[in-house]
């Protein structure tokens, strides 16, 4: 407020003072003070956010210092706290269902965007901006009553009697398991990646398709050979979108992953994430370094989605150069 | 800008009529879920039985009852489980414990092919729940089971994935029979599981030995009981195998009262008595020592001695186990050390 009245001033000699809300709908310099400090405040919220999670996670980190990322051991009666476990499990849950969901989110994207007749290109969109909005909780029942029994009769031991001999696929599998929870996440992240990705599709400029058309290109090679690269930054950017939200996600993947401290190669087998084992114990821990671990908890998951999206940026970054060059 | 003005002017006239109204007594407290449906009937009755007095319940959890209770910000709290020494020291008023309702935790399980109650010992529970006991034809499952003809399959063990206080009392009860346990695993609302899946409350847990076959679980009794589940006898402390109801649950707090200590902080897992079900507990509220507010000590007071006596009778129809006699006895006189 005291910030847009000095910039009015600033601007005002030589005209008639003006209402505040007159000056708000043309002037540049008062909608570029306001929009300032709503961006601002992204990254206010953002440095507060660690200011909390650091300053109520000072007696684990000092007990256990840099052990905390390595320890194996979640102890809450012998005060014992190691996030490896959830650290894993949340990096192979997010991995596996970014395996499962971005071909699939890719395929009907590029369906929808290039191939798909508009009017039913129109109508699937709007079912999948539905999906992108459900609960997860109802991700989770899904997960429970439909995915679980799934994996549990059929997938685990269809992929136990074929691939066995491979440590992922390693029995015996109780339905909840990593595959069960990146199955589910998958499910939940495609509307993000198709929405994105149609969105950047269709934004590409109509010459470069018809330049590949008059080189004599078909019309599958003028999707897959110009305008899916053309595009590639963008696409890329829906993955990470996607891949932030499968890190974070809470209900659903508590639901279905069987939550269990432990690390197994075998996605048969069943684990726990970082936001589940938060949800989880927050509400009953009563001891102090139990409650300062689990705040520390959501510390390593923030340095994960950081260090997860810095290296994101690195790519398209790649990507983009390495696009511009040839 | 008028219109700001009588905006304004319409929210504070509000906020005073809803101070007058309640310009009686209000009390505010949190935590347990586990009680949470009686506490509200309760609160609602004694509501409608003293017109002045409005009491606020919020059912958090029972650390959260304890934290609240510690930074002063709510007027009682209410636990699952004692709070510990060091969290006792630490409330600056002081507090007491007052023992509400009972409650307990049933072994649950899906056998193909099994449809009997099963007795387990407490061997029995221990040794599945250490992942020592790994098929369910076990000799220590098969030989209190004659007749019930049990697979050569493996137990798949089910816990609770949340902290709760249901876990509490089933991990205190296998930390009282078996050494191992309180060696290795010990007791608290979540704890580092030898073995075992975790499903996310009673209905998470319910849910994965439902689905999962040669699953064994334990869940509230209320919970049991409200669903119609089969659930399992378990070996009391002499030694015999007792199915939970709430004349059995109330019977191990009536074995306990005898050795009751003074602040009523109690386990009453495993407790004395032919009829009592080891798998028990009490449910607490934590009331200040001190309440400098007359009126909220007075209305406490008054709730308390209300809640021992008509408010007991609420408790069968919500799956409750009433306390015994001997225990309100002893907390009515306990009463006057509100100060």
């Amino acid at each position: 407020m005291a910030m847009a009245t000095t910039a009015g001033k600033s601007a005002g000699p030589r005209a008639a003072p003006r209402s505040f809300s007159a000056r708000l709908m043309d002037g540049d310099q008062v909608a570029h003070v306001i929009t300032f400090i709503f961006a601002a405040s992204i990254m206010l919220i953002t440095v507060l956010l660690v200011i909390v999670l650091w300053n109520h996670s000072v007696l684990p980190r000092n007990k256990f210092g840099l052990s905390f990322f390595t320890g194996r051991v979640w102890d809450p009666v012998a005060e014992q706290f190691g996030a490896l476990p959830f650290v894993y499990g949340t990096l192979v849950t997010s991995a596996l269902s970014l395996i499962i969901g971005v071909p699939l989110g890719l395929g009907a994207a590029i369906f929808l965007a290039e191939l798909a007749p508009p009017k039913i290109s129109d109508g699937l969109t709007f079912i999948i901006e539905l999906l992108a909005a459900v609960p997860s909780v109802i991700y989770g029942l899904l997960g429970i009553f439909v995915v679980v029994p799934f994996v549990r009769t059929g997938l685990a031991p269809w992929l136990i009697r074929h691939f066995g001999f491979l440590p992922i696929f390693k029995g015996p599998c109780y339905g909840v398991s990593f595959l069960a929870a990146g199955l589910v996440l998958a499910i939940m992240i495609v509307p993000f990646i198709v929405s994105v990705s149609r969105e950047v599709l269709l934004a590409v400029p109509r010459d470069q398709r018809e330049a590949a058309l008059a080189l004599g290109s078909t019309r599958w090679e003028s999707t897959w050979k110009v305008v899916v690269p053309f595009a590639t930054t963008g696409i890329l950017g829906s993955v990470f979108l996607a891949m932030a939200r499968a890190l974070g996600e809470t209900m659903a993947v508590t639901m279905v992953v069987g939550n269990v401290t432990e690390i197994k190669t075998s996605l048969l087998a069943p684990g726990y994430s970082i936001a589940a084992v938060i949800a989880n114990e927050f509400t009953e821990a009563t001891g102090e370094i139990y409650l300062q671990a689990l705040v520390e908890l959501g510390l390593v998951l923030f340095l994960v989605t950081f260090v997860l999206n810095g290296l994101a940026r690195l790519l398209i970054l790649f990507t983009a150069q390495r696009g511009g060059t040839t | 800008m008028k219109k700001y003005a009588m905006a304004a002017g319409l929210c504070l006239a509000m906020a005073l009529a809803v101070g007058a109204q309640s310009g009686a007594t209000l009390l505010n407290g949190a935590g347990a879920t586990f009680p949470y449906p009686i506490y509200s009937k309760w609160f609602d009755v004694y509501r409608q039985e003293h017109s002045n007095v409005q009491i606020n319940y919020q059912s958090i959890g029972s650390g959260g009852g304890i934290r609240q209770v510690i930074a002063g910000t709510v007027d009682f709290g209410a636990t699952d489980g004692p709070m510990k020494d060091e969290q006792i020291s630490q409330v600056k008023t002081g507090v007491l414990h007052f023992p509400t309702v009972l409650g307990s935790v049933v072994p649950i399980y899906n056998i193909p092919g099994v449809t009997a109650e099963l007795d387990f010992t407490q061997a029995a529970l221990a040794g599945i729940y250490l992942g020592k006991i790994t098929k369910w034809n076990d000799p220590e499952i098969a030989n209190a089971n004659k007749g019930v003809n049990l697979p050569a399959d493996d137990i798949v063990v089910v816990h609770r994935s949340d902290g709760s206080g249901t876990t509490y009392i089933w991990v205190d009860f296998l930390s009282k029979v078996s050494p191992e346990w309180a060696g290795k695993v010990g007791k608290d609302t979540s704890v580092n599981w030898p073995v075992g899946l975790g499903g996310k409350g009673n209905e998470g847990v319910s849910g994965l030995v439902k689905q999962t076959p040669d699953a064994i679980g334990y869940v509230e009794l209320i919970y049991a009981l409200q669903n119609k589940m089969t659930y399992g006898k378990v070996q009391n402390k002499d030694g015999q195998f007792v199915k939970a109801d709430l004349a059995t649950t109330t019977a191990a707090a009536a074995g306990a009262a005898k050795s009751m200590p003074e602040d009523f902080r109690v386990s009453i897992t495993n407790a004395p008595g032919k009829t009592a079900y080891p798998i028990s507990s009490f449910t607490w509220l934590l009331i200040p020592t001190t309440i400098p507010d007359a009126s909220k000590r007075d209305t406490l007071k008054d709730f308390l001695k209300w809640m021992l006596s008509k408010g007991q009778t609420y408790t069968a129809d919500l799956g409750y186990a009433p306390l015994p006699k001997e225990v309100v006895q002893q907390e009515s006189k306990a009463i006057a050390k509100i100060k």
